[in-house]
């Protein structure tokens, strides 16, 4: 059975900005379903004493200490912006359900 | 009821402040972002300084290129912790970040680290005093680690912001700036207060960051930002805790004390009109307008889930060691309230006093001055009168005075010691202020001493005596009030070189005879 919907793969499409075919909807539903069900079998071998966790790596507390390291020059920070004005990253008007 | 614009073709009504607290209770949610005076940013070697040169102050990590990997500062988590600590709040043993999507192009890697289920802090409280001196509890829900946005330019359109705006310049310096996100639990039961709770609450926070010495906690840059979520529930006579919480407005991004207090109030009345008639809240933002004092429509708030967080990958977990946090724990200065509370009855103030040196900002410098030696009376006295009037005078804060404490005590000294006078001693300050070095130094460089020599002083009595015979004859008659008369001709030929009381003892051993000392 399809953990997601049609709907619930429209929703995330629109709030990924990815405009999706409803052939594309309905056929990414099913695939997404099934690897949401692959991956809830993990859910099945974890027992009580498996905690969540959110990384492969047993650390916690690496930091680093405050101290400045050298920038990006800002020609270079903005070497890749496909638009660029008084040093600053051009971008689109930013609500445009206005 | 009454209108207020709202933007073109729209208007919102208010219902009379009174009228809108008789009739409904305010619940408050505020939501204060912290922007911490870290060296770098959270998570990578970025320096903070404000006002650089757009796009000077980036990175791979913040600009969010790929491949690259964060991590944390160590100074960001200590001040994190300690914040939560003097809100007092519990810290929690394990903790991580997690991304907060969103599409909008002032965060470059399109979502923000922040924190989620896990903050790093959470369940404190914070007393809140008000002007009359009530205490309100604001019950802290969590303090939580993010990152700040960059800043966005809106190009075109006629207004500067974000409607109508053709394009958008992003400069990337502030992406990244470790930002604590501290968010206060539904306040209830501050009734018709609820905006002085709130600007009260505000201001207790400043304070205690700046006690703390975490943040430049400067409301004008946007180091100190604040959002109000407000809502209204009805007022039954009994058990008004029971009665649901109301649909709330958020209104983002109002930036001065006197502010919160106005844009509290304003939703009061927004909200109670559009219930008085029957009509729903509508859960969205609103923009706070500073000159008009009107809050206007931003967007409809989307859910919570539309965020999709999700643990950060890309960081460690924290854990917080007991010994390592009771560390921190020691670094927590005295909360603001409680040593404003301690020092008044250490120095034998009253509320009004004390108040009127909070408020000129010198309880640091009397407390230094005390250090340094003078009596609190004598300290008040220096740091709330003639220097705060210099103060104010030269458009300086007092503690940027040219005058140290030590330098004070030792002026004070020499009124003490029937060295100076207060006008002396105020001619020595002048000298002090200009710089023309310490109290000792400038009182002999400018002349300026008691004269205690008799015999100088009796040559100006008589002449003051002779000058003025109506008033001797007054004084004669009884009337030794009049003697103030000859004192102030005595002080003025003397030019304020001698000491009036002594003055005085002299004019009345001339003019009335002394009992054992008449010549008859």
């Amino acid at each position: 059975m399809s953990a997601i919907s049609r709907e619930e793969v429209a929703h995330l499409a629109m709030l990924a900005r990815i405009d999706l075919a409803p052939a594309e909807l309905d056929r990414l539903a099913g695939q997404l379903g099934a690897i949401l069900d692959s991956v809830a079998t993990v859910q099945q071998v974890a027992g009580e004493d498996v905690p969540a966790t959110s990384h492969p790596m047993p650390l916690t507390n690496v930091t680093r200490p405050d101290e400045p390291r050298p920038c990006l020059k800002a020609d270079e920070a903005l070497s890749g912006a496909p638009e660029k004005e008084q040093q600053r990253f051009r971008v689109p008007r930013i609500l445009q359900e206005d | 009821m009454t209108t207020t614009a709202n933007g073109p073709g729209t208007l919102d009504e208010v219902l009379d402040y009174d009228t809108a607290t008789a009739a409904f209770d305010p619940v408050m949610g505020l939501e204060v972002h912290v922007e911490l005076n870290t060296v770098t940013k959270m998570f990578c070697g970025c320096p903070t300084e404000f006002g650089a040169e757009p796009n000077t102050q980036v990175c791979p990590v913040c600009l969010g290129l790929p491949g690259a990997l964060p991590v944390l500062n160590r100074a960001g988590l200590e001040s994190a912790v300690r914040i939560g600590l003097a809100l007092n709040c519990r810290i929690a043993p394990l903790c991580r970040f997690a991304r907060k999507n969103y599409f909008y192009p002032d965060m470059p890697k399109n979502f923000q680290t922040s924190q989620y289920d896990e903050p790093i802090a959470h369940d404190g409280w914070l007393d809140v005093e008000l002007s009359d001196g009530e205490v309100y509890r604001v019950a802290i829900e969590r303090a939580h680690m993010e990152e700040d946005t960059g800043k966005s330019l809106h190009v075109g359109g006629s207004t500067g912001r974000i409607h109508g705006a053709d394009y958008s310049l992003v400069d990337y310096n502030r992406a990244g700036i470790p930002l604590i996100e501290i968010v206060t639990k539904p306040l209830t039961g501050a009734g018709e207060r609820a905006p002085e709770v709130a600007k009260a609450y505000v201001s207790s926070l400043r304070d205690l960051l700046k006690g703390l010495g975490v943040s430049d906690v400067k409301m004008e840059q946007g180091s100190l930002r604040c959002d109000v979520n407000l809502s209204l529930r009805s007022r039954q006579d009994d058990d008004q805790m029971s009665v649901p919480l109301g649909t709330r407005s958020e209104t983002k991004n109002v930036n001065s004390l006197r502010s919160i207090e106005r844009a509290v109030r304003y939703e009061i009345k927004r909200h109670a009109a559009r219930l008085r008639t029957g009509q729903k809240i509508v859960q969205e933002t609103r923009h706070w307008h500073e000159d008009t004092g009107i809050t206007t429509s931003g967007r409809e708030k989307s859910d919570a889930e539309d965020y999709r967080y999700f643990p950060e990958p890309d960081l460690v977990p924290m854990q917080s060691d007991p010994e390592w946090v009771d560390s921190l724990r020691a670094t927590i200065p005295e909360p603001p309230a409680e040593r404003r509370r301690r020092l008044r009855a250490e120095w034998g103030f009253s509320e009004a006093e004390l108040r009127d040196l909070i408020n000129a900002g010198a309880v640091d410098l009397v407390a230094a001055t005390i250090e340094a030696g003078a009596t609190p009376a004598a300290a008040r006295k220096w740091w709330s009168g003639e220097l705060a009037r210099q103060a104010k005078a030269r458009g300086v804060d007092l503690c940027d005075l040219p005058i140290t404490c030590e330098q004070v005590v030792e002026l004070q000294g020499m009124v003490d010691a029937g060295r100076l006078t207060d006008t002396l001693a105020r001619q020595v300050l002048d000298g002090v202020l200009a710089e023309e070095g310490g109290p000792e130094k400038v009182a002999a460089a400018r002349g300026l001493s008691v004269v205690s020599d008799d015999s100088a002083l009796g040559a100006a009595v008589d002449r003051a005596i002779e000058a003025n015979p109506a008033v001797v004859k007054k004084i004669l008659s009884g009337k030794t009030a009049a003697t103030g008369a000859l004192i102030g001709a005595v002080m003025r030929d003397m030019r304020g070189k001698a000491d009036a009381a002594r003055v005085k003892d002299l004019v009345l051993k001339r003019l009335v005879p002394q009992e054992g000392e008449t010549d008859l």
